[in-house]
């Protein structure tokens, strides 16, 4: 049951998270989905009747279910890497993700100007606005 | 050579990609070495395919099952191929090899890191294609995604940064939603059925309602990978946001490894549970209709041919609704033509848009003038797309309705007609709006020629992709584009010049003979087919091969 509701609780975060408009926001609304997800995981070894693996028992249907376990570490390595990749996007681009309304801004001919230097919009990103 | 020897040379098909670029990646910054063992590498996964292909065509069917590392049945990871599986391999592998020439003819592959990148998405492909275990599938997706996220942005523009972010953005957090939904179904899978193995899943969904309601959260998130109405939205955005190599790329390989995936979890976990089949043939009629007229009010090619693809996406799956033998070949068939004729008519329009720095439709005019050879490839791909005999298409869409009549599904075959028509007038406003003569006198024809481009907006600036490489002229026209009307000095010459040149031209070429072939020799495909239909249609052998000790 304690599982069950600290899923329901990160999903709620996760869902929360997405509704913004800031990227990392919705980074971390993937933090929080993804830890759901190893949750629900984790739940599907049969944690209800199942204990932890050493000095209680010797029965191996009374042991934690190691199959569960390793789906989640090559979960964590997966979400961790893409997370990181994210962090990457956000700083690159503009702080939110109007694709269309953004597109008025932009101007071909001003851009092929600027050669070799960075977009307007990345180096006021970069100084921490 | 023997079936057991063929089952130990499975797993090569994602050990050797993944080999040789890492030891592609230490070799730093040599390009011409990297587009040389990247072919070779391809070129002799493709060799072996056909191989395999060929097994099963002189077997009649069957399965081949190889337990990767010779760990019992069960435990291991097990790698099994059948026709279907065969099929996809070439086909897939064959795209690949094209789409690898196109981004060296349209200078994206200008990187050291774009070889190694399309070699590891070649092994999550296989990977995918090849595993029976639905958590290594996840992983296998994964290999897949994280490469593409690379060469998206690698490839992309380096003067439109922010465009390309805005895309790449979409797509990450896409595939990442939808990845984390796949994981949590297989989690309810192993929950309720005790396994992740296709094998030991098998026909378990059909008896057990819980096993069929945590397979249908994997099979929404693979439909949300695969692009299905109503989850369709992401693709028209993402795709055209790149370039136009790895559009190509990617429209070969992800939605349609998605596409392979319902298609096996529904063949062999549910058995063709008739029970589900009506929510396929609604959702999938759907997602004809509004795939097709998505594209009628988009204003550049990519962003037209992107949603056609989601129309395409319906026919396809419409096979594994239907659920019979027919309908299966007709889907496999089905699929199988889609990926060389998407393709196609994306590197035939990107090969314009590459050269010509724009893929807006009217902002070019009269390039079947000046390159007659790509407006052939485009009208043999696009006529192909809307299933007008002698192509691939006709013996598709006609196979398809076939199907769908045998199987009672009429108000789905009044769905594909419509569709095919719209389809081919969308194809035509392609054809006029780049290829065909534009008024009297062309933007190229005469210099200051004035272009009024009335159909600017804002959203089909943003996909226009202006090449590194682009000339003076074509910045030129470029520029033009910003304003409402502007003189092009460029041109002096009163005959324009051809500007795509064979390398750029062979592979929209290729694929657009191939789609030719598979329309004459269609008799010979649709035998293939049918033998992966069967494969499916009784799952036995594929599940037997899976449990072999």
């Amino acid at each position: 049951m304690t599982l069950a509701l600290t899923i329901g609780l990160l999903t709620a975060g996760a869902v929360y998270l997405f509704t913004k408009r800031e990227m990392l926001r919705v980074i971390l609304g993937f933090v929080l989905l993804g830890h759901a997800a190893n949750l629900i995981l984790f739940a599907a070894g049969g944690t209800d009747r199942r204990s932890e693996a050493f000095y209680t028992s010797t029965d191996p249907t009374a042991m934690a279910d190691p199959l569960p376990q390793a789906f989640i570490l090559t979960a964590i390595v997966i979400a961790f890497s893409i997370t990181i990749f994210m962090l990457v996007l956000s700083v690159t681009g503009e702080d939110s993700d109007e694709t269309a309304e953004k597109v008025e801004k932009l101007d071909v001919a001003a851009e092929s100007e600027s050669d070799g230097t960075p977009h307007k919009s990345f180096r006021t990103n970069g100084e921490g606005k | 050579m023997s079936a057991s020897t063929i089952g130990i040379l499975l797993p090569l098909f994602v050990g050797l990609p993944l080999l040789v670029a890492g030891i592609l990646i230490c070799t730093g910054h040599r390009l011409r070495l990297h587009a040389v063992v990247t072919m070779l590498t391809m070129l002799t996964m493709l060799a072996g395919a056909m191989y395999i292909v060929y097994h099963f065509w002189t077997t009649d069917g069957g399965a081949i099952g190889h337990q990767v590392g010779h760990w019992p049945a069960g435990i291991a990871i097990p790698f099994v191929a059948d026709m279907f599986t065969a099929l996809m391999l070439s086909v897939t592998l064959l795209l690949t090899v094209v789409s690898i020439w196109f981004a060296h003819a349209s200078q994206a592959a200008n990187s050291k890191y774009f070889a190694p990148l399309v070699l590891v998405l070649s092994t999550g492909v296989n990977g995918a294609l090849l595993t029976a275990d639905l958590f290594n599938l996840f992983v296998f997706l994964e290999v897949m995604l994280l490469p593409s996220y690379g060469l998206y942005v690698l490839s992309a523009n380096r003067k439109l940064p922010v465009r390309r972010t805005h895309g790449a953005r979409l797509y990450v957090t896409l595939n990442l939603f939808t990845s984390t939904l796949y994981m949590a179904g297989v989690g309810f899978l192993y929950g309720t059925a005790g396994s992740v193995n296709i094998g030991v899943l098998a026909e378990q969904a059909k008896h057990d309602s819980t096993v069929a309601l945590a397979g249908a959260v994997t099979i929404f998130a693979l439909c949300i990978k695969a692009s299905v109405v109503p989850v369709h939205g992401w693709l028209a955005r993402a795709y055209p946001a790149t370039s136009p190599a790895v559009t190509a790329l990617f429209s070969g390989l992800h939605t349609k490894v998605a596409i392979y995936a319902i298609y096996r979890i529904y063949a062999v976990v549910y058995d063709g549970d008739t029970r589900f089949l009506w929510i396929g043939v609604v959702l999938f009629s759907l997602t004809m209709l509004i795939g097709v007229f998505g594209a009628v009010g988009e204003k550049t090619t990519r962003t037209i041919l992107t949603f056609h693809m989601v129309s395409q996406i319906g026919y396809i799956l419409l096979g594994v609704a239907l659920f019979t033998e027919l309908g299966l070949t007709a889907g496999i068939f089905y699929l199988l033509h889609h990926m060389i004729v998407k393709a196609a008519l994306f590197m035939a329009t990107g090969a314009v848009e590459v050269r010509y720095g724009t893929g807006v439709i009217g902002a070019l005019g009269g390039i079947s003038r000046t390159e007659p050879v790509i407006a052939v490839a485009f009208m043999i791909a696009a006529l192909s797309l809307a299933g007008i005999p002698p192509f691939s298409g006709f013996v598709a869409k006609f196979m398809l309705i076939v199907g769908a009549v045998e199987a009672g599904e009429i108000a789905a075959v009044v769905v594909m007609l419509f569709v095919s028509l719209i389809t081919l007038l969308s194809m035509l406003k392609i054809w006029t709006g780049m290829f065909w003569e534009k008024g009297s006198g062309g933007p190229a024809t005469k210099s200051g020629t004035i272009i009024t481009s009335q159909t600017r907006d804002p959203y089909a600036q943003e996909v226009s992709y202006t090449p590194e490489l682009a000339t003076e002229a074509t910045r030129a026209q470029v520029t033009t584009l910003t304003g409402t009307q502007t003189i092009v000095e460029a041109d002096e010459a009163t005959v324009p010049a051809r500007r795509i040149n064979f390398a750029l031209a062979a592979p929209a070429v290729t694929l657009s003979l191939i789609t030719v072939a598979f329309g004459l020799g269609g008799q010979f495909l649709l035998s293939l087919s049918g033998i992966a239909a069967e494969g499916l249609y009784d799952a036995t052998e594929y599940v037997q091969a899976v449990l072999q000790p």
